[in-house]
């Protein structure tokens, strides 16, 4: 460590002002936090309690993600050799999912830190982390299949058109990582749905025979379009809903485990940073409409199915906890969080249950209520000044 | 423009002021970029380059010849309803135009569909008739909308080029694209030519310094 720091010290006068490398002080600035804990003290404003910074935020983000992450990579090499036939062990099982799932973060935060580091460079402002968490969304929101090089067109089509544009970290509308994951749904839906994309399984591999591959979401979608009714055989694999929510079911890589990612909301809820407003109001949003289509259904197997199944199968828990929430894109008003949330959830069912085309909902729900999040705190606002204003007594 | 009319010494068929009549609306005072109009058929028909000249060519011919006629009848038109005569002019044009795409280019009639008779309440066109036509001489007149048909022209035929490589990895219908490229959906939805039509935007307001008020 003493070493590194002396290295690091060695280095620092070229890139400080009047050094002969000053122009790219922002990404050695960039290295030396990665590496040191800033030495930046605090000159006043002890009344601070907790100085919570951009890099402590985007870490107990990452960190609430580590155990869906862990999780998706293992459940991909599960889901591989369960659709070949092959019992594996659990490191099997694992060092499959590394394999495939590697690449893709890799490959999302080269591409996204390089365009973030030229931009910081371009336009003289220190390289901030807003990447960090983004990156890491990014492949988790991917199907394992997806090729390398639409991860990286999809994350510098995010980062350029979703976030920079807008002036960078902190002022994009939407949701970066939900940007890259529409770019790539829209550009090349047969790589982002259907059957194939959910399990690495190379061509002329022979599966087994109950193997199909679908979603449980695709199974009632396409259930739904013949007018069949629900039934627990629409459970991918025809699993059961136990299956659902401990996640071993296909699906893009992070979303599919309901336990993981309640761990996660754990986290960012314990922390602090992630809103518990908007989680449960997403839930309580889906839970509504889904309920309204129980009862004003017309018997196709999307308005039969019990509402709570929607909260269990799909991205709708990532969604909720992970995306939602991003403190940038949300609503961040009180009251506007309780609105966005719930509209979200109501949204989301409704694509899923009147939208054949799209068999997910949660996605584009939260895209649109991120266009719409400043919207409602504007009117929250406004009303606030309302009310207050009643009470004032004029003389 | 109204010291234009009252001028008595003839000018030079191609002055610089004239010259600027064309010039400035393809760069300065583009009618998309600058003024931000005509954008609803910049989205709709640049989803390939064949319809997207054919569109082109289409608004050429109106532009120039509404302003032309309309200049000409200027001191004629009654001013309280200027618009209705200005309206049963396009029409008139654009009725021409679409008999003749049927004619003559059936399939790119059809894939263009109602957007040529969309070029009636293009707002370039009602926008260089009021602003321009109405208070000009019928070349000056001329000359604006050779230069604001070009303008549109070219922005359009720009987002169409990007949009059917990338879309399609065609041009004029052509593959130009190794055949392994895998068309990006993306780009053949009216939403990619937002983002073109912005991005073309920047670049060409980042080079003039021009900002909005």
């Amino acid at each position: 460590m003493k070493f590194l720091r002396d290295q690091v010290d060695k280095l620092k006068p070229h890139f400080s002002e009047g050094g002969k490398l000053s122009m790219l002080h922002s990404s050695f600035d960039a290295l030396e936090t990665f590496l040191f804990v800033p030495n930046h003290t605090t000159k006043n404003g002890a009344h601070i309690r907790d100085g919570i910074d951009l890099k402590r935020t985007m870490f107990i983000v990452v960190i609430a993600l580590i155990p869906a992450l862990l999780f998706g990579m293992w459940n991909l090499g599960f889901q591989f050799h369960k659709a070949t036939g092959v019992d594996a062990s659990l490191m099997d099982n694992f060092l499959i999912g590394l394999i495939h799932t590697l690449p893709i973060i890799l490959v999302s935060y080269g591409v996204g830190l390089g365009i973030e580091m030229a931009f910081a460079q371009f336009r003289g402002h220190p390289v901030n982390e807003g990447f960090l968490v983004s990156g890491l969304l990014i492949p988790m929101v991917m199907p394992a299949d997806v090729p390398l090089w639409m991860v990286g067109v999809a994350t510098a089509f995010a980062v350029i058109i979703g976030k920079e544009v807008f002036g960078g970290t902190g002022m994009n509308l939407l949701n970066p990582a939900l940007t890259a994951r529409m770019f790539l749904y829209i550009g090349y839906t047969p790589k982002m749905s259907g059957e194939e994309c959910w399990t690495p399984i190379a061509d002329g591999v022979a599966t087994v025979d109950s193997y199909s591959g679908a979603t449980t979401l695709g199974n009632i979608a396409s259930a739904s379009a013949k007018s069949e009714g629900w039934s627990e055989n629409l459970f991918s694999w025809k699993t059961s809903m136990m299956d659902s929510i401990i996640g071993t079911v296909p699906g893009s890589i992070g979303e599919t485990s309901v336990v993981a990612i309640l761990i996660g909301a754990v986290i960012l809820i314990a922390a602090g940073i992630g809103s518990w407003k908007i989680m449960l109001s997403t839930i309580l949003g889906g839970l509504f409409m889904g309920w309204i289509m129980d009862i004003a259904g017309n018997g196709n197997a999307w308005t039969e199915m019990p509402a709570y199944y929607h909260l269990i199968i799909g991205g709708f828990m990532f969604g909720a906890v992970f995306m939602a929430t991003d403190p940038v894109s949300a609503a961040q008003t009180g009251r506007g969080k309780w609105i966005y949330g719930f509209l979200i959830g109501v949204l989301t069912v409704l694509i899923r249950v009147f939208n054949p085309g799209y068999p997910e909902g949660i996605m584009m729900a939260i895209l649109l209520m991120n266009v719409f999040a400043p919207l409602i705190d504007y009117y929250v606002v406004q009303s606030n000044i309302k009310t207050r204003l009643k009470r004032v007594k004029v003389q | 423009m109204s010291d234009n009319i009252e001028k008595k010494v003839s000018e030079p068929l191609l002055s610089k002021k004239r010259k600027q009549l064309v010039s400035n609306p393809m760069d300065t005072d583009n009618p998309i970029t600058i003024q931000v109009l005509g954008i609803c058929s910049a989205l709709a028909v640049t989803i390939a380059l064949e319809g997207t000249v054919i569109m082109a060519l289409a608004v050429f011919f109106v532009l120039v010849l509404a302003n032309v006629l309309i200049s000409a009848m200027r001191n004629t038109i009654p001013n309280r309803i200027r618009i209705i005569v200005q309206l049963v002019v396009v029409a008139s044009l654009v009725a021409v135009v679409d008999q003749v795409l049927r004619a003559y280019a059936y399939e790119q009639s059809k894939a263009l569909s109602v957007f040529v008779g969309l070029i009636i309440t293009n707002c370039i066109v009602m926008g260089r008739l009021e602003a321009f036509a109405m208070g000009n001489k019928p070349w000056d007149s001329f000359l604006d909308g050779v230069g604001n048909a070009v303008g549109y022209g070219w922005i359009i035929i720009a987002i169409a080029f990007v949009r059917e490589l990338f879309g399609a990895g065609k041009l004029f219908g052509q593959q130009v694209l190794p055949d392994s490229y895998i068309g990006n959906g993306f780009f053949a939805t009216p939403a990619a030519a937002c983002i073109i039509l912005g991005l073309i935007i920047w670049i060409l307001r980042a080079k003039s310094g021009y900002v909005e008020d």
